[in-house]
């Protein structure tokens, strides 16, 4: 893709963020009626959910740019499922501490294991942060991108079975189950609101991986042209 | 403010900080990229100014 | 050679390289019977059976760390892995072989922990072992290939324990769930779960992790 075409994904991506979350944040505060049984409180959700959800997408795509990259070994892929996982780390953070403020909210309490959502981030996140120790140990080349992929794919197998394991982790010693009382349906205008957020986060999510991708690549072509001049 | 309000601003306002953050990481990076490109720039003129000497 | 008895030839060498030098085994059953006595003072006195249960389950994930560091980290093997790479064998032969390599040290580690654990803490019971046989499967075959990707790397017995964590918690789950519970089936099928996925997953992918 030539450098232009990338630049104008990137503006359209930024913009269409900055519109949607802007957009998204006003109905969010204003618009949206209050939930009846959570109250106002309920509203973090808009943030919280399509924040995990957009980590979770950066994950899957992290994994789909691995098997390219294992499928057809172009080097290219390496750099793209790096990046992908990156934004899933900075998303899942994100989803870990928006959680933990809802926890306390509602709850009392800043961490609270009876969260099926929050201990399978928590989870995911210790694993994709080993994957960038693991990516510091190695030197560079085609085996640490092996290994980088094959290690993300496992981070996708990893997610549903985390989520079973916590589930039958549940039984175990009786804790009480948190979940927040989000109606199985919403309403209108709790969904216009979510959908605004959802797609307002993965186009913030889609901004931030362009531009780190454009800068990882212009760091590469940096170091061969400071190798090939000295 | 109640308490709930002030929750979910806590929350909704970690999300701008972090983004705000990740802003200014990355204004950083450009520049030591633009700092690079400078010098790689000078030595490349150098070594053409160079070759011109020996030519 | 063919797939299998590549597999075996690997395994062999594996053993018969431990039964000569014996340093791997001892030092796991050593301590996994240390552990079990630091767990005892670490546990009040009318700790649940779930308490001493998942410490038993605790022991024996950092007893199996213990294995896999020597089996892939030590310089020696790290040098063998090489060689083994470029000889004309399947390269998930190599995993095979050191799966099963793993699994018979820690079998042999279990012997030991589990009879102790029995003398310290609680009776044993069929589900347990049900469970630990099963587990010893996952964390074999997800334990080579993330020894294999350690070794590959700088302070490889740092990063080892680091990858190996986050993907065996489940295993944790499936173990003191079928132990500690009145429904040991429900577990044990979860623990057949996973290690179903991340045998095949192991299996697959070692070929990549050890090639350029």
């Amino acid at each position: 893709m030539s450098t232009s075409l990338r630049n104008n994904q990137n503006v359209v991506l930024a913009a269409a963020a900055g519109c949607l979350l802007l957009a998204g944040t006003a109905l969010a505060f204003y618009w949206v009626p209050n939930a009846p049984i959570e109250g106002f409180r309920q509203r973090i959700f808009y943030f919280h959910v399509p924040i995990a959800l957009t980590a979770y997408a950066c994950f899957g795509w992290a994994a789909w740019k691995a098997l390219r990259l294992l499928w057809t070994r172009e080097r290219r892929y390496d750099l793209e499922s790096y990046t992908a996982v990156h934004m899933g780390v900075i998303f899942g953070i994100l989803t870990l501490v928006t959680g933990s403020i809802w926890a306390r909210t509602s709850w009392g309490h800043w961490w609270v294991w009876g969260s099926r959502q929050l201990v399978l981030f928590l989870v995911l996140f210790l694993f994709y942060a080993a994957y960038f120790m693991l990516r510091y140990s190695v030197e560079p080349g085609p085996r640490r991108a092996n290994m980088s992929a094959v290690y993300a794919l496992f981070g996708v197998a990893l997610i549903p079975i985390s989520f079973l394991a916590i589930r039958l982790a549940e039984d175990l010693v009786h804790p009480v189950v948190f979940t927040h009382d989000v109606q199985s349906k919403l309403t209108g205008s709790q969904l216009l609101t979510f959908v605004v957020c959802l797609v307002g986060m993965l186009s913030l999510a889609g901004s931030f991986y362009v531009n780190e991708l454009t800068g990882k690549r212009l760091d590469a072509r940096l170091r061969e042209l400071q190798e090939a001049l000295q | 403010m109640s308490t709930a309000e002030k929750y979910v601003t806590a929350a909704y306002l970690v999300v701008l900080a972090v983004v705000l953050l990740y802003v200014v990481l990355y204004a950083f990076k450009l520049g030591r990229l633009e700092r690079e490109v400078a010098e790689l720039a000078e030595l490349a003129r150098r070594r053409e100014a160079e070759r011109k000497q020996a030519a | 050679m063919t797939f299998l008895g590549d597999v075996l030839a690997l395994a062999r060498k594996d053993l018969l390289l431990e039964l000569r030098s014996r340093d791997t085994v001892p030092a796991m059953l050593l301590f996994v019977v240390s552990t079990l006595v630091v767990f005892h003072f670490a546990l009040p006195s009318d700790a649940s059976a779930t308490a001493e249960t998942g410490l038993l389950w605790v022991a024996l994930l950092f007893t199996a760390l213990l294995g896999l560091v020597r089996a892939f980290v030590a310089e020696r093997e790290e040098r063998v892995l090489d060689g083994l790479v470029l000889a004309p064998c399947d390269r998930s032969a190599i995993w095979l072989g050191k799966v099963i390599g793993v699994m018979v040290f820690l079998m042999a580690a279990e012997v030991v922990a589990l009879p102790a654990y029995a003398l310290f803490f609680r009776p044993v019971g069929w589900e347990l072992v049900a469970a630990v046989a099963l587990a010893d499967v996952g964390l074999a075959a997800v334990g080579t290939l993330l020894g294999a990707m350690a070794a590959a790397g700088r302070a490889r017995e740092l990063l080892l324990p680091l990858l190996f964590l986050p993907l065996v918690i489940p295993i944790v789950v499936g173990g003191v769930g079928a132990s500690a519970t009145g429904d040991p089936g429900r577990y044990l099928a979860f623990l057949g779960l996973y290690d179903a996925v991340f045998a095949i997953l192991s299996w697959a992918s070692f070929e990549y992790v050890v090639t350029e």
